[in-house]
């Protein structure tokens, strides 16, 4: 079924964030006017990057990277006309030009640099093509994106919109159960590892930002980077509130209250 | 015996199809207070629900289940927390084809949370439609702990809205069983 909407109603931050967390594969396109994108996923890592802007070029990526010099490139260019990616890969690797880890790590940063100017699109459609697969033709990567979200998810500016996402600093924040992120893969800087430091059910964000001395926008950037990377959820300070069904029924007998809800249950099943 | 009457909320943001959910199981017409829809930025669609909807289900001569949906949009809400006032359980009803409204759904979520510590689920609404979100996909975007009940819905099915309406019934007999046993620990550990 559809994964699709507009940047400006679901932020890319927030579709990387969906990506990772579901562990997705498939190929996410946006488009603006005069401009497109295509990456490509697989198992909620980026695996491939092309724009209208930039269609990647395995030795223009490894000449960026300063693993080839730029006479080597012009050298290769040459002498690899009409070979795909993989096949210059395998070239590049078997004449001792650079490892295939070489080649893959300068791939990834070069991937990273380009993507990374999605992060300013406000608007634009986006739609997921599930299962869709990598050409043939490409090497594939696997970029985690922990670190994209963490530094996109820094990046937002708007006050707005990080009000709209933490609207009461009342409430506290926990570490989520989910299994997965690896915080020591993060790059967190030293004011968001502070403020992992107070990560606690009891602890306000209002009194996390008092004990870091962050203002009530710097906390809520923070934390929202922290939401972003899956890190944290918010709650209710002092833990989640125990369901109290039976508080609100006319009667206060629990073998009763359950039968009520018994006769509800039957009652709707016969409709 | 006096007849006893318990409530359901239905909540969510606006167009999110709630006065249709309780329309599609309710044994009276639906006692809406909705009104034409003058402001443009609002007009996707005729009317709204401005007080709230009303229905009912019968169970017996002594016990009677009412659904009130709230108002979806937000300069209603003040009618939210009298609406809350002594309910069963509620649910969040989202569309699934809007993702523009995520945010509000999970704001509008915290809220009643806050209301009253009650069971709740979330009906991923209009799954019916091409441009639906996978249920999977908006509990992510909504940040839906893994423990709360997401459920795809067509509000115009009766079969569908049933089926919400049992799970939701459904949890809250599990929370008296849970909260039951809980007790009984603590007791055990006192004495
Ligand atoms: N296709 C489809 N349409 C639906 C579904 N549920 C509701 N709708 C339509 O969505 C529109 C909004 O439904 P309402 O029930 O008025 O929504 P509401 O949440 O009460 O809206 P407000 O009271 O204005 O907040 C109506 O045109 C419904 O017919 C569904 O499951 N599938
Ligand atoms: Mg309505």
């Amino acid at each position: 079924m559809a994964l699709k909407g507009n940047l400006k109603d679901f932020s890319f931050i927030q579709l990387l964030n969906l990506v990772n967390l579901a562990n997705k594969s498939g190929a996410l396109y946006v488009e603006r006017p005069g401009e497109s994108a295509r990456v490509l996923f697989h198992n909620g890592k980026l695996e491939y990057f092309e724009s209208s802007n930039e269609k990647p070029e395995l030795l223009r990526s490894l000449k960026d990277q300063k693993l080839i010099t730029a006479y080597q490139h012009t050298l290769l260019k040459e002498r690899l006309e009409g070979f795909s990616d993989r096949e210059a890969g395998i070239y590049l690797v078997n004449a001792g030009y650079a490892t295939l880890d070489q080649v893959t790590t300068a791939l990834e940063e070069d991937y990273a640099k380009k993507f990374r100017a999605l992060f300013d699109w406000n608007e634009g459609l986006f739609r997921f093509e599930a299962g869709e697969l990598l050409p043939e033709n490409k090497i594939p990567v696997h970029l985690n994106l922990e670190n994209l979200i963490v530094e996109g998810a820094r990046e937002l500016q708007e006050i707005e919109e990080l009000k709209a996402e933490i609207p009461s600093l009342d409430m506290a924040i926990k570490f989520t159960d989910r299994p997965g992120t690896d915080i020591r893969n993060i790059c967190f800087s030293p004011t968001e590892w502070q403020v992992i430091s107070y990560v606690n059910p009891r602890n306000t964000i209002q009194q996390i930002a008092t004990a870091t001395k962050l203002d009530e926008i710097e906390i809520r950037r923070v934390v929202f980077t922290l939401l972003q990377a899956g890190l944290v959820e918010i709650i209710r300070p002092g833990g989640v509130p125990l369901a109290i069904p039976g508080k609100n029924l006319p009667v206060r007998n629990p073998e009763e209250n359950r039968s009520l809800v018994k006769r509800l249950i039957d009652r709707i099943r016969s409709i | 015996m006096q007849t006893q009457t318990v409530k359901i909320v239905v909540t969510g943001p606006f167009n999110a199809g709630k006065t249709e959910f309780i329309r599609s199981v309710s044994e009276i017409d639906v006692v809406s207070t909705e009104k034409r829809i003058s402001a443009t930025a609002e007009k996707i669609k005729e009317s709204t629900t401005v007080a709230m909807d009303f229905g009912r289900i019968t169970v017996d001569n002594d016990l009677v289940l009412f659904l009130f949906g709230t108002p979806g949009q937000k300069r209603f809400d003040f009618m939210w927390e009298i609406l809350s006032e002594g309910m069963l359980g509620f649910i969040v009803m989202v569309d699934s084809t809007r993702p523009e409204t995520f945010r509000e759904a999970r704001s509008i979520l915290e809220t009643f949370k806050a209301y009253a510590p009650t069971p709740y689920l979330v009906t991923a609404n209009k799954q019916d439609l091409y441009d639906a979100w996978d249920t999977e996909d908006m509990r992510l975007a909504l940040r839906l702990d893994p423990s709360v009940k997401i459920l795809p819905c067509e509000a115009t099915k009766k079969s569908s809205v049933k089926r919400v309406l049992l799970e939701l019934l459904y949890g809250i007999l599990k929370e008296m069983d849970d909260n039951e046993a809980r007790q009984n620990n603590q007791e055990d550990e006192i004495s």
